[in-house]
Order: structure tokens, then sequence, then C-alpha cells
């Protein structure tokens, strides 16, 4: 039997060109594969390279600096030397401990109306469209109203300022995160609570609250992670200060105050070399607390159980 | 009733059988002697394919053929060789069969998407671009100021030496300008668009994928004529709230851009955007600036609520509408 490699000659196979199944280069659409294949490859490689840039310059330029001095010491003058951040380091804490302070306990509560209201339910739906939108609200527009609302109204750039300017920008983050975690809760355990002879009031603050904590934390934590790192809310809200939070044992709480962010801001426009560094260590610092936030968050919520 | 099974799973559900007339006029059972009784007459050609059709022989079984495997020509891996030649030798024996079955189902099985990535890479890679999004955007000011601007500026200024007369190089890049502003702004959207994008992607019935791996088509006319189309909507809302975020960035464009309240067609040349002139402004504001600042702000405010609910809008209808395809 002659037959030509790769064809067949009898069999129900007749004239099926069999290397023509084979995979093979020269081939239109896999040639076309293999180039967009590369082409999706160089593309994701090229997205990180910018992140390992930043990763790599902070520990360069910010990581030699990294000292104890560094956390102590207040801001220096132009020509100074040395120097440290300990009072933005402070500043940053306090004006983000009062951002969370308000919008936990609005942000949860308002989760914990919208995850039992009924689909129907509109002041539910509006607020859950709002909340999406405030997700996308440009952070200057936060310090706008905080200048608006707080600095205008009091006279003076304070902490409070900022810390509500920071409060608008975590609280959507918090809201939907709680709602999701609440809704997550399986409607056994509510049915349960209620066929206990529960109130809706006790079966909200025993039952889905308890259940859905790891994924209230979460959302918290992001949020004070998205928060600490931002800088437009608090440049007219708490401004800057060299000068500690509480000094001469009182507290300076309707004063400017520093913070981290707005530290970087203005050392990095500086032509002095030793606060240019600073502002490389101070955001070393920064990226370093935002992650820790960010990783502890995703921890909390990888551990949780599920029902 | 006579129904025609293969051997292994008749064998496996203990289902009874028919004995079969053969050419020699034989009854014979279906066994495995019988089995290799058939097969022992054919002889196989170059190209492996074979029929046997009614062989010879008195204890041949008359309904018996030849399974194949499609294997690479070549394996760079001795191991995987030599596990793979371990599992043939196996799967010849009659046993092997059923725990070859076993083997391929599970295969297939843990391997439902079959354009995915393997897992670690695709986590990795999640994990570097939720990194990439929780650096401030004043670290990236910062990195812009002192890294993009002094590597880009060189070319720029090449360019605007040979090419000046071209009103998009019309200036050199002096320090801050709209081009590094527009680098690193698209670095910071880059972690929104992906994020939108995977989910729109994700969401794609795995249905549809299987269809056109069905019908022949490759991964990659899959993810360009199913895959893509399937997920336009939700992609393209992430785009349109990406922009909404840009549009709101400040600390970035407040450091790279320049602050200089003008427009110039130059790419090179210093420029302004509302909300770095806001970040700029505020803090020194005296009483006649503070309105004029507010007012700028509200303009701000109205663009980018509507751009994001625009956004926001659009990937609610996109995923009722894959939801629908499900």
């Amino acid at each position: 039997m002659a037959a030509t490699p790769g064809s067949v000659s009898s069999g129900p196979f007749e004239g099926v060109d069999l290397d023509g199944l084979e995979r093979s280069l020269r081939r239109p659409r896999t040639l076309v594969g293999i180039i967009l294949s590369g082409i999706v490859t160089a593309m994701t490689l090229l997205a990180l390279i910018p992140l390992f840039s930043v990763v790599f310059m902070l520990a360069c330029r910010g990581g030699h600096r990294l000292s104890l001095a560094l956390l102590t010491e207040l801001p220096p003058a132009p020509l100074e030397v040395g120097g440290g951040f300990g009072n933005a380091i402070v500043g940053t804490f306090f004006i983000v401990g009062i951002a969370t302070l308000l919008s936990v306990p609005v942000g949860i509560l308002s989760a914990a109306y919208l995850a039992q209201a009924s689909e129907e339910n509109r002041l539910a739906s509006a607020v859950r469209f709002a909340g999406k939108v405030l997700t996308g609200f440009p952070s200057i527009l936060a310090g706008v109203f905080a200048y608006g609302a707080v600095v205008l109204s009091t006279g003076t750039f304070s902490p409070l300022a900022g810390g509500v300017a920071l409060f608008i920008l975590m609280l959507p983050t918090v809201m939907l995160t709680a709602e999701d975690a609440i809704r997550a809760v399986p409607a056994k355990m509510k049915e349960a609570a209620i066929g206990m002879g529960a109130t809706s009031a006790q079966t909200t603050w025993m039952v889905l609250l308890p259940t859905a904590l790891p994924g209230l934390l979460t959302g918290v934590m992001l949020a004070v992670a998205r928060a600490a790192g931002e800088t437009a809310p608090l440049l007219f809200t708490a401004l800057f200060s060299n000068y500690w939070l509480v000094s001469h044992g009182q507290w300076n709480l309707m004063k400017p105050t520093a913070s981290l962010a707005v530290l970087i801001y203005n050392f990095a426009g500086m032509p002095f070399d030793n606060q240019v560094e600073l502002a490389w260590a101070a955001a070393l610092v920064l990226v370093l607390l935002v992650l820790a936030a960010n990783v502890a968050g995703r921890a909390l919520s990888r551990g949780q159980v599920r029902y | 009733m006579i129904g025609y099974v293969e051997y292994g799973y008749a064998k496996s559900q203990n289902l009874p059988f028919a004995l079969l007339e053969n050419k020699a006029g034989a009854f014979v059972a279906a066994t495995s002697m019988s089995g290799q009784a058939a097969l022992a007459g054919a002889q196989l050609p170059d190209n492996l394919i074979a029929w046997v059709s009614d062989p010879e022989g008195k204890d041949a079984y008359p309904i018996v053929t030849y399974t194949w495997v499609m294997l690479y020509k070549k394996y760079g891996d001795k191991r995987k060789l030599d596990t793979l030649k371990e599992l043939f030798t196996l799967a010849e024996g009659f046993l092997g069969q059923a725990v070859y079955r076993q083997l391929r189902a599970l295969g297939l099985e843990r391997r439902p998407g079959l354009a995915r990535l393997p897992d670690l890479v695709e986590e990795t890679l999640k994990n570097l671009i939720h990194l990439l999004a929780a650096i401030p955007s004043v670290v990236y000011g910062l990195w812009g100021l002192f890294v993009v601007i002094p590597v880009i500026r060189p070319a720029c200024n090449w360019l605007h030496l040979k090419m000046g007369w071209l009103p998009l190089f019309g200036t050199d890049l002096a320090g801050p300008g709209v081009l590094p502003a527009v680098i690193v702004l698209s670095i910071m959207i880059l972690p929104t668009i992906t994020a939108i994008a995977t989910d729109a992607l994700l969401a794609v019935p795995s249905k549809l994928r299987m269809a056109a791996y069905g019908l022949g088509a490759t991964r990659w006319e899959t993810i360009i004529g199913v895959i893509l189309p399937t997920a336009a909507r939700g992609i393209f809302g992430g785009v349109v709230l990406a922009f909404g975020r840009a549009l709101g960035e400040t600390m970035a464009l407040a450091m790279l851009v320049g602050n200089a309240n003008q427009i110039n067609v130059s790419l090179f040349s210093p420029a302004n955007t509302l909300a770095a002139l806001l970040a700029n402004s505020f803090p020194e504001a005296g009483p006649k600036q503070v309105p004029v600042l507010m007012y700028a702000a509200l303009v701000l405010l109205a663009m980018t609520l509507v751009v994001n609910i625009l956004g926001a809008l659009l990937l609610q209808r996109a995923s009722a509408a894959t939801k629908g395809a499900r």
C-alpha cells in the first residue's frame, strides 16, 4: 500500500490530513495564540515594574535612615541635621483614630439595617447606591467638606477636622463590607434567634453582629489602611505642625496637627537633602503601616469560620 | 434488551454478556482472552490507525478495537516520562484500566476552566495588584518626583530637540509636567481597572467557554470571540469608574503636574488640575479665595459624581446581563 506520509488512503480517515492535526507554528491560529499570550505576559510584567520600583526605592532611600531617633524626634528645620517624625506618627494614629471612632458605629449600624432590609426597600437601595458612589468620591472633596463644616465653624485647623474628613472616606468601605459580612450570616441562625423569642434588636446585637465580627473587622482594617495613607483631605483640615500633639502636659486638640502623609508631601518638594531623605523614610514607615493594616484585615476574614 | 457498552464498564457494573457469533462460526463470550485473540491477527500500519472488523480465529471476539491515548512526542522531565511509562504498563493490565479511568476523571475534574492560570501564579499576581492599590498616592507622588521625572527627562528633551516643531513636544521637560503626571496617574488607576475587569471576566459563565472549546476554538479564539464580548460591559464600567478615580486624584498630581495655571498643548509643559489646584491653594486661602475654591470643588464634585454614577450603573447592568446568561 503506497500511502503518502500523513494522509490515509483507506479506512474511515481516507483523505484526512493527519499531520494537519498536529500543533504547528506555521498555522496562523497557533501563531496568533502564542503571540497574544506573549503580549499578555509582557503587559502583566510591565504593570508590575512600577510596584517593584516603588518598593525598591522605598527600601533603598528610606531604609538607610531608619532608626529609633526617626520615630522619637521632631522634624528638622531646613538646614538642620538628623531629626525624625515622631509627632507625625502620633498625629496619624490620632486622626485616624478619631475617624475610626466616628465611622465604626455609623457604618456598622447602617449596615445592620441594610442587610436586613427587604429587596424592595427604596431607602436601603438608595443608601447602598450612595455608598457605592461614595467609594469613588475624590478624597480632596472630603477635605473641602470638613474645611467648610469644621474648620470654618471652629475657626481653626485641628485634628478633629482631619478626623471628620477621613470619616467620610472610611464610611462607605466600613458600611459595604459590614453589609456583606452580616448578609453572610446563615439565615438559620437568625431564624433560630427569632424562634427563641428574641426581638429584632436582640437578634442583631447578640447573634448577627457577633457572628459577623471577623468580616466587620476586615472592613474596618481596610478602611483604616486607606485612611492612613490619605493626604489630600488632611492638607487643609489638620494642616501640619512641627510640635507634639501633647506638649507641656496639655493636649493641642484645636491646633494644627502633623501627619505622616502631609509630612511626605511637604518635605518631598524641599531643596534640602535631609528633609527629602526624611520624606522617603516617612514614606517607608507609612507604606509599612498601611500594608500591616491591609494584611491584618485580609487575614481576619480568611480565618473566618464558614457555617 | 441488548445494548453495546465498553467492556470495562460492563465488567465494573456486573452486566450480563451475550455470546456473539464470530467469523469462524463459534459463539464466544467477551473476556480479555477473546479480545486479545481478536487483536492478535491485526496489523498496525505506520500511522497506527487500524480497524479490526470481523477478525479471523476461532476464539476471537468479533467487536474489538483499539483505544488511542494522545501524548506529547517528547517530555522534558524524565521523571514525568517514567511515571507515564509506569502508568501505561499498569493500564495495560485489566485492573489498571479501571484505575486509569479514575485518574483521568480526577484529572479532568480538577481543571474546570481550561484557560485559567495555575492557582499559585494567579494568587501571587492578585496580591501584587492589591499591593499596587494599597500604596498611598503621596508615595506615588514622591516616587514620580524622584524616579519617573529623572528617567523620562532625557528622552523628552531629545524629542523636543528633534521634533520640537510638533506642538505636542513644543517645550522641554524642566521638572514637573503633564507627561510624568499622566504616567503616574495611569499606574495608579491600573489596579482599579484590573480588579473590575478580572471580576467581569470571571463572571462569564464557564459553559460559554466550554462551548467555544467544544467547537474547536483555540484558547485565544475563545477569549477574543466569546469571553471578551460577554465581559465587555463590565470591563467598560470598570474603565469608567477608574476614569472617575483619576478625575479626583489629588496628591500625585499636586506633586507632579507643575501647578501652573495655563493650558499648553505640549506634553512636557506644567499645567494644573482641579484637584491639584484645591490641594495647593486651600491651605493658604484668604477669605476672598475660599468661595472661588469652593466653586472649583463644586465643579469637580459634579464631574466625578456624573462619571461615578454612570460607572456604577454600567456595572450593575453588566452583572444583571451575565446573570441572565448563566
